[in-house]
Formats: C-alpha cells, sequence, structure tokens
C-alpha cells in the first residue's frame, strides 16, 4: 500500500516562498494570480494492506515526524 | 558548572560553543554524539547551532528524533538545564521542549549578521548577570529564525516573562513576533534564542558583550 501525504502550512503563517512564488508569476505575466501557498508532498511504501491499521500508521508518523503540527496541516490518501 | 553539547551531523557550531563555555566557566564540556542514548552527570545540555540533517524536512526535525534528545527530554523533565542556541533553538522546540515553531525569515533571505538583543529576564541560568532592558551586540546567522506560535501562547510567553531576549532597535532579522529572539520553558530550565553569543565573548570576535551570559552560568 502507498500512502500519499500532502503537508501544508495552516491558514495564518506566514509563507514567504508562496509570495515570492507569487511576485515570480506576475514577473512571467501571469496575471490574477492571488494568493501562493508552499507546501510539501510525501510517498511513503507500507507493507500494512489492512486501510484502517496503514491510516493509523500513517497518521502517528504525521503527528510525530512528517507535519509540524504547530504551524501545519496534513492528509493523507491511501492507495 | 559541568556541561557537555551535543553533535549531530551537520552541526557546526559546536567547537564555538565549546570553547565559549570553557574559556568562561573553566571546565571543558563533554562532547555527545547524536547516536548515544545516555547523558553524562552534567549540569547543562548545549544543543549548538549548525545545520543538523542538512536541515532536511524541516530545520532541526530529524535531530530532534535522534536517540541522544530522548535522553535531553527525559532529563530536561527532571529538571536539567538545556540551552539551544540556532539550530539548537529550532531542534529543541522540534523536541516539543519550548512551544511554538521557527519558520522561514519573512525577507527569505539567509541573515548574517550582527543585531542589538535586549535582554527582557535577567532571572534566568544564562542571564542572571545582565541587567534587564540590557542591550548587547549579538550576530545571527539563520535563514529561518522567524519566531511563531499561537496567540494564546504569545500571550502567555509575554505575561509569564518567558520571553528572555528580544531584537532591539528595529534589529529584527526575520520577522518574528513581538521580535522574539529567545525564549524559555514554564520553569525556566530551558532556553532557546536564534542569535549566537558563543561569537562575542572574546576581543578578536570585536566585542565581549556576550561574555556575562556564558558568566551567569556559573551563578546560576
Amino acid at each position: 500500500m502507498k500512502a500519499k501525504i500532502r503537508v501544508t502550512l495552516k491558514t495564518g503563517v506566514l509563507d514567504p516562498q508562496g509570495k515570492a512564488i507569487a511576485g515570480a508569476l506576475g514577473h512571467l505575466g501571469f496575471s490574477g494570480i492571488g494568493d501562493v501557498r508552499q507546501g510539501k508532498y510525501f510517498e511513503i511504501d507500507l507493507a500494512e494492506t489492512d486501510k484502517v491499521r496503514a491510516r493509523e500508521q500513517v497518521k502517528a508518523m504525521c503527528e510525530k515526524l512528517i507535519a509540524n503540527t504547530v504551524i501545519e496541516n496534513y492528509d493523507i490518501d491511501l492507495a | 558548572m559541568k556541561s557537555a553539547v551535543v553533535v549531530f551531523p551537520g552541526i557546526n557550531r559546536e567547537r564555538d560553543m565549546m570553547l565559549a563555555l570553557e574559556t568562561v566557566t573553566g571546565q571543558q564540556p563533554v562532547a555527545v554524539w547524536h547516536a548515544e542514548t545516555e547523558l553524562p552527570s552534567v549540569d547543562l545540555v548545549v544543543v549548538p547551532g549548525g545545520f543538523s540533517y542538512g536541515d532536511y524536512l524541516r530545520c532541526g526535525a530529524i535531530a530532534a528524533r535522534s536517540p541522544i534528545m530522548q535522553a535531553i527530554k527525559a532529563r530536561a523533565a527532571e529538571g536539567l538545564r538545556v540551552l539551544g542556541v540556532c539550530n539548537g533553538f529550532q531542534i529543541i522546540t522540534e523536541a516539543g521542549l519550548l512551544p511554538g515553531a521557527l519558520v522561514r525569515n519573512a525577507g527569505l533571505r539567509f541573515v548574517c549578521r550582527q543585531v542589538r538583543l535586549k535582554v527582557e529576564n535577567n532571572r534566568t541560568f544564562f542571564t542572571n548577570r545582565m541587567q534587564t532592558g540590557a542591550i548587547v551586540s549579538c550576530p545571527v546567522a539563520h535563514g529561518e529564525g522567524n519566531y511563531i506560535c499561537d496567540a494564546e501562547t504569545l500571550k502567555r510567553l509575554e505575561g509569564e516573562g518567558r520571553v528572555v531576549f528580544r531584537y532591539a532597535e528595529g534589529t529584527n532579522p526575520n520577522g518574528a513576533m513581538n521580535d522574539i529572539a529567545g525564549i524559555m520553558n514554564e520553569t525556566g530550565t530551558v532556553i532557546g534564542m536564534m542569535p549566537h553569543p558563543e561569537n562575542m565573548i572574546e576581543p578578536l570576535h570585536g566585542r565581549t558583550d556576550c561574555r556575562p551570559l556564558f558568566e551567569s552560568l556559573l551563578a546560576a
């Protein structure tokens, strides 16, 4: 089973990288750019075959390491 | 005053820190490798600056989960003094020893310069030889020193006198909330700060402004 995890900054946490990207998009001539937020994406191969147990396992990984829940949210897809 | 300095792969300020500790306290600190599971018997553990694990994932995130950090967390819970400087501040915050987080500098750039540092609380093991309100010069060198926390935590830090250092005179280099440069835990046994006081203690550094911080360790 493969876990796909997206980690994003919580609302209200300043994202200077997103701002710089928004600026660069503007320089390239893209108009109508609003807020840009940069996140992280992870793929983790799992030996676990049970979806419920896999989700629990990945959730624990996110809480303990993959995300810093002080500043980040995460969501998990299993496939 | 017996001290230990923790060494992680990618750390580069451990020698400066050890030299500062030895110069001022007269006792050579013990270097402790990150893979160790036990701490020697010491009065203070310092987590120095650098780029542990190349800042992979988040600054300090990997180091915070290393074997030695588990030992440090256990001893910190018993009241052992812990000082984290720069990457060390990021590491001990990631480890949950201090609240909040250090994120990318608001200006996006790595900043390497001197700031004016204001001592906000002199009733700590690292500031008791300073006056509250004293302003000293201190170098900073970091890309992710922008301290943030939720409103409730900020209120508590400010209300409980747990902001130990603040950037003074408009020198905030990273956009940190309330110009916060250093904080402590509830019991005052854990202090984290972004600036590098170990690089401002002898004439060769240009100034000796931060020497009293290390002298404070002797009194505490």
